[in-house]
């Protein structure tokens, strides 16, 4: 045992060595780099400020893999072309619809638009990561971006301790605006309350007043508002809840849970789903006959309150007849849907999701707002985008309310129809739903938006 | 090899000094190559120490863990809890994540460490895909499911209040004495944490305890039939480096205080095994080797796009330029992972012991060149332990 009795001695000289050392190290090298700490800024500045530089950066955090993938490469598409218009090139889309418009087309404040870009995962984690890659690594003025709401949320929060605009791409869970809203969060995008109100009119006139309803819902943030919106909405016309499930989200196999609504004594099957779960969910309560099932002397519904064209597309036939509200939809013929149709047809060779269309509208949005601020200062953009009213960009006039940043615009509820002219006309609008409709107080949902300057 | 020599003290020494001068001054040789922003280097640093104490059981028993990053998340969850509870000061924080990552590794390690070899693994990758489930699901009142688990306004942080500090606008910043946890210093605070674990885990390398640890790795049983009871130190070797995980955890919440189940999924458990293995399992610094790689790769490449790498050809003609980007660009941005497995596939092969075995023969190999002519460039490192 000799030898572990060296060691022993020694070990405890290396420690006093070591730690001596490693302080001291530590001091001149925790020191010595202060001089470059990028948030060691006076009053006025900002992050992202681009100074004198040539260009201004945005950061583009979309899913590139996982359930909502195809949403995430749809909304890249769209953004790219939001840069071509707002630099310029292209035909310039609905930089020539939009009223008031202060975009001259030569980029922002006369600085040309760049942008990067980054994969959420539709994880908090890595759109978390990837924000904050953005941010101190690229010096972006504003993120924009995800496909869903958990993602939207956390990003939110993170863009608000940073000081860093966040113009939110899908995502439809009250949290975002309300709950959860922030001072540096914008959303364009409707929410799960908006689909309940103007999806239950519709439900009572479709399918009457007495209905038993089913839930599966996908366990986050958005289903869960989403589910609480629609009961309630529904229990309005007098329908009552059987059950409502939670699901996990990119679950792929549906089946475990489908099998129990057979045998609920439910004649309505509700899917808070969205993306490819929406997909793989619906097109299974279809295969297992659903659809063609008598319950209660009634025919079995199912209905899909957030609906969007490229879900239709991938559930294919199940999508026939399924209810549900959408955002937007590029069969509109106002003359904004129908310059972005337009402009984004000729770059791609198809029709833009609603998922593209709110991230397209939101970038101009931004664009235009630091424009009329006259700097990229965040708290003056954000004061010009409060309470801002605008038109022409496909939903009619639209106010961006200044208690929680949440738009305010018609709700159109669709159909999946049952005999589709093209691949992408697979959607036709049931009910155009007046603004008046789906407005609620500002503070129904709670929550605190934080202050301007961080 | 460094792991069947007993290391001089002199040696430790400058072990330490480089690392930390190493690990100190990354915001400046990491500028050139465009790492040099706070974020990815709190996770080099936060992902080295998860490696470094997976290395103590990966490393030197051979039990092959796939359940490590349950630790990881218990570490986050716990530490986020402490600053809702608690106090926004990280040392709670640290302290309790800590202990429960290592109460969890006891449980985990107890059941687990009945098996060896394929089973052991299937056991700790069984539990760990437990917990994420469990943070998905049933646990979701403590883990707020999906959404993950985030500070709020109203938190009732009793040890804030009662020192006077309240929060007036928008969410208090994580801190160390007033340090702030994110950013520049939070990356300080995170690297002089890594230079610690790496002295401990070096002290455990050097020591009888490893020594026993190394024994179990060559041939358990004939360590049994020396009268040595094995399974004490081998579960104590987990619950470290279950420890080591769950200090990795706080960390993370530390630097952005969210905790997401998905850092328990199967695939980052999976990770710390591949950045062990990257660098060299069983070697003092091949854990933090792989680790830096990988989560370069994570970052940067990942972030490449067709824009980016026709500007870094722009200097090569047209046509030139559009091939080889044509070439690049699906291992580049969302195609990372294709690169990575790619770089694994060839260091398996070509260096199963890892980056540092790569290291050892290039160093081997400058050694016996310059043996030939004159026979004393390599006495340096053959100090006998006497010598101090």
């Amino acid at each position: 045992m000799s030898e572990n009795k060296i060691i022993r001695n020694v070990s405890r000289r290396t420690v006093l060595k070591g730690s001596a050392l490693t302080t001291g190290a530590a001091i001149i090298g925790a020191t010595a780099p202060m001089h470059f700490i990028r948030n060691a800024y006076a009053a006025d500045s900002f992050r992202g400020d681009p100074g004198s530089g040539k260009s201004i950066f945005l950061g583009f955090n979309v899913p590139q893999t996982g359930p909502y993938a195809d949403e995430g490469a749809d909304e890249l598409r769209a953004y790219k072309l939001a840069v071509k218009h707002l630099n310029g090139e292209g035909d310039g889309g609905m930089l020539n619809t939009m009223k008031p418009n202060n975009l001259k087309g030569n980029g922002i404040l006369g600085k040309k638009v760049e942008f990067v870009t980054g994969d959420t995962q539709t994880k908090s984690d890595a759109a978390r990561a990837s924000a904050k890659r953005m941010i101190e690594k690229d010096n972006v003025a504003m993120i924009t971006g995800g496909s869903s709401s958990g993602v939207a949320v956390a990003v939110q929060g993170l863009c608000q301790e940073m000081g860093v605009i966040f113009m939110a791409g899908l995502t439809h869970s009250n949290d975002t605006t309300g709950k959860d809203k922030k001072r540096y969060g914008f959303r364009h995008f409707f929410n799960a309350y908006m689909s309940g109100q103007a999806l239950a009119p519709v439900l009572k006139d479709e399918y009457g007043t007495d209905r038993k309803a089913y839930h599966l819902t996908a366990d986050y943030t958005w289903g869960w508002t989403q589910e609480e919106s629609i009961k309630a909405a529904t229990e309005n016309i007098g329908w009552t809840t059987v059950n409502a499930v939670r699901t996990p989200v990119g679950a792929g196999d549906f089946s475990q849970y489908i099998t129990p609504v057979l045998n609920s004594g439910a004649d309505v099957l509700i899917l808070n789903h969205y993306g490819k779960d929406m997909v793989n969910s619906l097109t299974q309560a279809v295969q297992f006959g659903l659809k063609d099932k008598m319950v209660n002397g009634k025919k079995f519904e199912i209905v899909v309150p957030l609906y969007s064209r490229l879900m239709a597309q991938g559930a294919g036939d199940a999508a026939k007849g399924i209810l549900g509200t959408t955002n937007w939809h590029w069969s509109l013929s106002d003359a904004g849907s129908q310059a972005f149709v337009k402009s984004f047809g000729q770059e791609y060779g198809f029709p833009p999701s609603q998922a593209a269309h709110t991230c397209y509208v939101q970038t101009l949005l931004y664009a235009n707002a630091c424009e009329m601020a006259g700097t990229f200062a965040p708290w003056e953009v954000i004061k010009q985008l409060e309470g801002y009213e605008f038109d022409g960009m496909g939903n009619g006039p639209t106010l961006y309310r200044a208690e929680d940043h949440q738009c305010f615009k018609d709700v159109l509820v669709v159909r999946g129809k049952e005999k589709p002219q093209s691949a992408f006309d697979l959607l036709e609008v049931v009910k155009h739903v007046p603004r008046a409709q789906v407005e609620y107080p500002a503070d129904m949902f709670g929550g605190e938006l934080g202050p301007y300057k961080v | 090899m460094s792991n069947t020599q007993i290391a001089t003290p002199r040696q430790e020494l400058l072990y330490m000094v480089v690392l930390s001068a190493v690990v100190l001054t990354m915001p400046l040789w990491l500028q050139p190559f465009g790492a040099a922003y706070p974020d990815l280097m709190q996770k080099f640093m936060i992902f080295g120490i998860f490696a470094i104490g997976y290395n103590i059981l990966f490393g030197l028993t051979g039990y092959l863990s796939f359940g490590h990053a349950a630790f990881l998340g218990v570490g986050s969850y716990t530490a986020v809890w402490s600053f809702k509870l608690l106090s926004m000061n990280v040392v709670p924080a640290i302290i309790f994540a800590t202990l429960l990552a290592g109460l969890f590794a006891w449980l985990i390690g107890f059941v687990s460490l009945r098996r060896s070899g394929i089973y052991f693994s299937i056991l700790t990758l069984a539990f760990a895909q437990m917990s994420y489930n469990l943070a998905y699901s049933v646990l979701t009142p403590i883990t707020n499911g999906e959404t993950g688990l985030q500070l709020n306004q109203a938190d009732p942080r009793v040890i804030d209040r009662m020192a006077g500090i309240e929060a007036t606008s928008g969410l208090p910043n994580t801190n160390l004495f007033g340090l702030e946890g994110t950013g520049y210093t939070g990356f300080y605070i995170c690297a002089i944490i890594l230079i610690v674990a790496f002295f401990i885990s070096m002290r455990i390398f050097h020591s009888p305890f490893g020594m026993k640890l190394r024994a179990i790795k060559s041939n358990q049983t004939r360590m049994s039939y020396t009268g040595y009871n094995t399974r004490p130190y081998l579960l104590t070797a987990f619950i470290i480096s279950g420890m080591y995980a769950g200090l990795a955890g706080s960390l993370l919440a530390m630097t952005d205080p969210l905790a997401g189940a998905e850092r328990m999924q199967w695939t980052a458990s999976g990770e710390v095994v591949l950045m062990t293995i990257f660098g060299g399992a069983g070697t003092l610094i091949g854990p933090l080797l792989g680790t830096g790689i990988i989560k370069y790769l994570e970052n940067i490449f990942s972030a490449f796009n067709d824009s980016v790498l026709h500007n870094m050809f722009s200097f090569l003609p047209d046509w030139l330029n559009d091939i080889l980007t044509a070439i690049i660009s699906p291992f580049v941005g969302e195609g990372w992972q294709l690169l990575l497995g790619i770089v694994f596939m060839l260091i398996v092969i070509f260096l199963p012991g890892g980056l540092m075995e790569g290291y050892g023969k290039i160093s081997r190999m400058i050694r016996d060149r310059r043996q030939k002519p004159a026979d004393d460039g390599s006495s340096d490192t053959q100090h006998s332990t006497g010598e101090v």
